[in-house]
């Protein structure tokens, strides 16, 4: 039976903080899930779509996350219990329909669940979604462990529901990626119908129009609501404090953050002197009892990951409650004590409790710490980040590369957010030059094909994923057809939303919950505004290149190049070997060629290495995938490549 | 929940660290889904996405009978490494590495695109030995990867070749029922049986009773 579907009360299991939240969701009887993939949220709505048959379930991956919200949404007004699922770069993307749903008011418990990515371990920003939760005012809850991330989203529903507003559940990292031990509730049993009323009075939220006019009146009546999560919050089970009655400090935290401050406290021995507060309801605080726990000492550091959100906001509070409470010293971010970015980890909270209580504190004795450093950097050679063995990528970027070298003009590519975006690196042959928000590669070219005006004569490139070709990349695209821009898209088309873990998209025939669904033909949509467009396999690098030089050399209009070929990764490849791979030892001439080992020097695929005891390169048959594509680079035809009997 | 396992050390922190792409979050559900079943408290920590494309990856295993742990070791902490890659387990111990750590390492090298490009060097195995014995207490070396091609026909299988052979070393309780109990969950019943050859294969490795 699957994992999230055990009905047994007070089952124990290991869950991903991920499929923590999806159980949550589900012990709330939700009913539709939306999202976009993004790491490290992906998760929850692929372990929902998993179950969406055992249980009834809507979910899909939407077209963006803007898109994603409103689909929620539509369930909430339906009266239905709805989840948005996000990164804090989609919360960006849903921003605009984000605050007028605030405005408007729920009806179905709904909660928007964005997954931060603290130190940017898969993300080129560290972007925070907290601050919208103060923005846009609505609560917000930040489960400190495993077992919360459950019963947290659970709660939460029920908030939503007490008072008609969208609440935002978040997690990091460390949580939605982490697994921990699980303890389950029940499902519920109920079938929840959907309806959408309409005609009641105007100004009655669960039977009037939806929106967040008239806004005095709306705008005040959201304040209310938050005035009784704040009231909610006072007595909520999941704000908590383990310590001494007076402890000589006070560590408030949440988030990730709690596991690091009690592993620190631990690693110090400090339980007698150190007292943890660990917040879960991080907006709006609960002011009695902030009131409570500020009281009991005057030295506090605060414990969080990204902006000071939560250190800013005690400070506001503790500065109205100065008169009950007296002068505070605080440390945190602020004054230096917590670093002020990248994520945390145990060992930096124990950093300041050393400071501040000054203790004696050596991770690791010092002569072992100097020669393991020393013989890390010496017997650990370094691992950049590269296009996997077989990925169509290389091979795209490979052909884009030497068509701008040979055409001479300086041309450039801009480029965005996937797995292409490493060829701003040495495996993408450092092709991309501008890097930015997903679909902002088009964007941006449409921008630079109007400088020909101020004299630039450089080709203009955009490369897009297939998955974000849709998710932002019309718009742009329309814009530089309808203002004529001379620019070239590269549609880098490999089936599926590959870095996030291959999540359908609306170019395919199948969506999230397995059923079949309308593809969106990419080729289509690019005709469609008058572009010229051609289609191409990156993996035949001559028609590839022919391309590419008749469109670049072509001066007026928006063009097209979609380079078809399926991720490495994508499970109709995924362990199936097209070709057997092999380098002729007789025929590569190693060290003394003049190419000067340019297959693994410039090419650089995991799969063809160099052996350096022979001298020679070599397939790596452990890693190599036999795509075929390196036999086209050998000046000496020393890659020869035999097809796989299916 | 109370149990009565002891642990050698409580709680127990394992790093399980390869390249990406190798498997290694996989391993560590693995483990960790077989200690949970024994009624311990397991936190794993990891990250994929980005660090997943040929990049080094860790999964940190915070093992304790009496309550959980965060999902990221501190510093010098590790009491075992095993490493599906032999260079990823002398980067794991300049940072959480102390005198008494244990590593089980396999010793196929996956060679990153810095040396295949000739920028940088990579060590023999018999310096990789050398470097890893003077760091650690103990230490096993398998040639997992290897003799699952030659033998399995597929690298994987390595994998569960080092899980057999990380419960051979005694460090922690992963008896081979457990291991059954846990595959048995997703795969159907000749993969089982595949899984448990390898996993018996990995245990001969290192002189543990198949």
């Amino acid at each position: 039976m699957k994992t999230l579907l055990d009905d047994n009360k007070g089952a124990r299991h290991l869950l991903m903080g991920n499929q923590a939240i999806a159980r949550g969701a589900l012990e709330a009887g939700v009913s539709v899930a939306a999202g976009y993939p993004g790491t490290p949220s992906s998760e929850i709505i692929e372990n929902l779509a998993d179950i969406s048959k055992d249980r009834n379930l809507y979910v899909e991956w939407s077209t963006n996350e803007k898109v994603a919200m409103e689909v929620a949404a539509a369930a909430s007004y339906s009266e239905l219990r709805s989840m948005c699922v996000l990164k804090q770069n989609g919360v960006n993307v849903a921003s605009d329909f984000f605050l007028h749903l605030a405005g408007a008011g729920t009806r179905g418990g709904m909660l928007v669940v964005p997954c931060d990515d603290p130190g940017a371990l898969s993300s080129i920003n560290e972007g925070e979604s907290r601050h919208f939760a103060r923005q846009l005012e609505i609560p917000l809850l930040e489960p400190g462990d495993f077992q919360e991330a459950k019963d947290i989203t659970k709660w939460a529903f029920e908030l939503s529901e007490a008072i008609n507003s969208v609440v935002m559940v978040r997690s990091v990292t460390r949580l939605s990626h982490g697994s921990g031990n699980v303890t389950y509730g029940t499902l519920p049993q109920d079938k929840p119908e959907a309806r959408f009323k309409h005609d009641g009075f105007i100004l009655d939220e669960k039977e009037g129009i939806v929106t967040s006019a008239p806004v005095a009146y709306k705008h005040a009546l959201q304040q209310q609501k938050l005035k009784v999560a704040t009231e909610m919050f006072e007595i909520a089970p999941f704000n908590t404090y383990t310590g001494p009655e007076k402890p000589e400090l006070l560590i408030i935290t949440c988030s990730a953050c709690n596991l690091y401050s009690k592993e620190a406290i631990e690693i110090l021995g400090l339980e007698d002197r150190v007292g943890l507060l660990k917040m879960a309801t991080t907006w709006p605080l609960p002011p009695k009892f902030m009131e409570k726990y500020l009281s009991i000492c005057d030295n506090i550091l605060i414990v969080e990951e990204v902006i000071p959100f939560l250190e800013e906001n005690i400070k506001i509070l503790a500065a109205e409650l100065a008169p009950k409470i007296g002068v505070k010293n605080f440390h945190g971010k602020r004054d230096g004590m917590i670093p002020s970015v990248g994520e945390l980890n145990p060992d930096l909270v124990i950093d300041p409790l050393v400071k501040l209580l000054g203790l004696e504190y050596n991770a690791i004795d010092t002569a072992y710490a100097e020669k393991a450093t020393q013989t890390a950097f010496f017997g650990a050679p370094n691992r950049d980040m590269t296009f996997c063995p077989g990925c169509p990528h290389r091979a795209s970027f490979w052909s884009i590369n030497q068509v701008l070298t040979m055409d001479g003009r300086e041309g450039f590519v801009c480029g965005d957010i996937g797995c292409y975006s490493m060829a701003t690196m040495p495996t993408g042959f450092s092709t991309v030059k501008t890097m930015h928000a997903m679909g902002s590669g088009t964007g941006i070219a449409s921008g630079f094909g109007q400088m020909e005006q101020f004299g630039m004569d450089q080709p203009v490139l955009a490369v897009s994923g297939d998955s974000t070709f849709f998710h932002s990349v019309i718009p742009a695209l329309i814009n530089a057809a309808h203002h004529q821009s001379d620019i070239t898209l590269v549609v880098l088309d490999n089936s599926g939303t590959a870095m996030t873990g291959f999540q359908p998209h609306p170019g395919l025939k199948v969506d999230a919950q397995g059923d079949e669904a309308i593809s969106i033909d990419i080729k289509a949509v690019c005709e469609s505004l008058g572009a010229e467009v051609r289609e191409c396999d990156p993996f035949d690098f001559d028609t590839t290149q022919q391309h590419l030089f008749e469109l670049i050399e072509k001066k007026a209009g928006l063009k097209v190049l979609i380079m078809k070929q399926a991720c490495a990764l994508s499970p109709q490849k995924k362990g199936f070997k097209m070709f057997d791979m092999l380098v002729d030892d007789n025929k590569c001439l190693g060290e003394s060629c003049g190419c000067d080992r340019f297959c693994t020097r410039i090419f650089r695929c995991p799969g063809l290495i160099w052996n350096k005891e022979k001298g020679k390169s070599q397939i790596d048959e452990a890693i190599c995938t036999g795509c075929g594509i390196c036999t086209a680079i050998c000046p000496e035809q020393a890659i020869s490549k035999t097809e796989v009997a299916a | 929940m109370t149990n009565q396992i002891e642990l050698k050390t409580d709680p127990y922190n394992l790093i399980i660290t390869g390249v990406g792409g190798q498997g290694n979050v996989l391993a560590s559900r693995m483990i960790g889904n077989m200690l949970s079943g024994k009624g311990l408290f397991v936190t794993i920590g990891e990250t994929f996405g980005a660090s997943q494309r040929g990049g080094s990856v860790m999964s940190h295993l915070r093992i304790s009978a009496k309550s959980s742990y965060s999902p990221q070791i501190a510093k010098g902490q590790a009491h075992m490494i095993v490493a599906m890659e032999p260079t990823e387990a002398i980067r794991v111990m300049a940072t959480y590495g102390n005198p008494d750590v244990a590593v089980l390492c396999n010793t196929r090298p996956i060679q990153s695109v810095g040396v295949i490009a000739g920028e940088v060097n990579y060590p023999s195995l018999d310096e990789i030995r050398q470097m890893v014995n003077e760091l650690s207490a103990s230490s096993w070396f398998i040639n997992a990867t290897d003799t699952a091609m030659e033998e399995m026909g597929n690298p994987i299988f390595g994998n569960i070749m080092l899980l057999g052979a990380l419960a051979a070393t005694g460090e922690l309780p992963l008896p081979r029922d457990e291991f059954e109990s846990v595959i048995s969950r997703d795969m159907s019943a000749d993969k089982v049986e595949t899984n448990l050859k390898a996993y018996d294969m990995g245990m001969e490795m290192i002189g543990g009773a198949a």
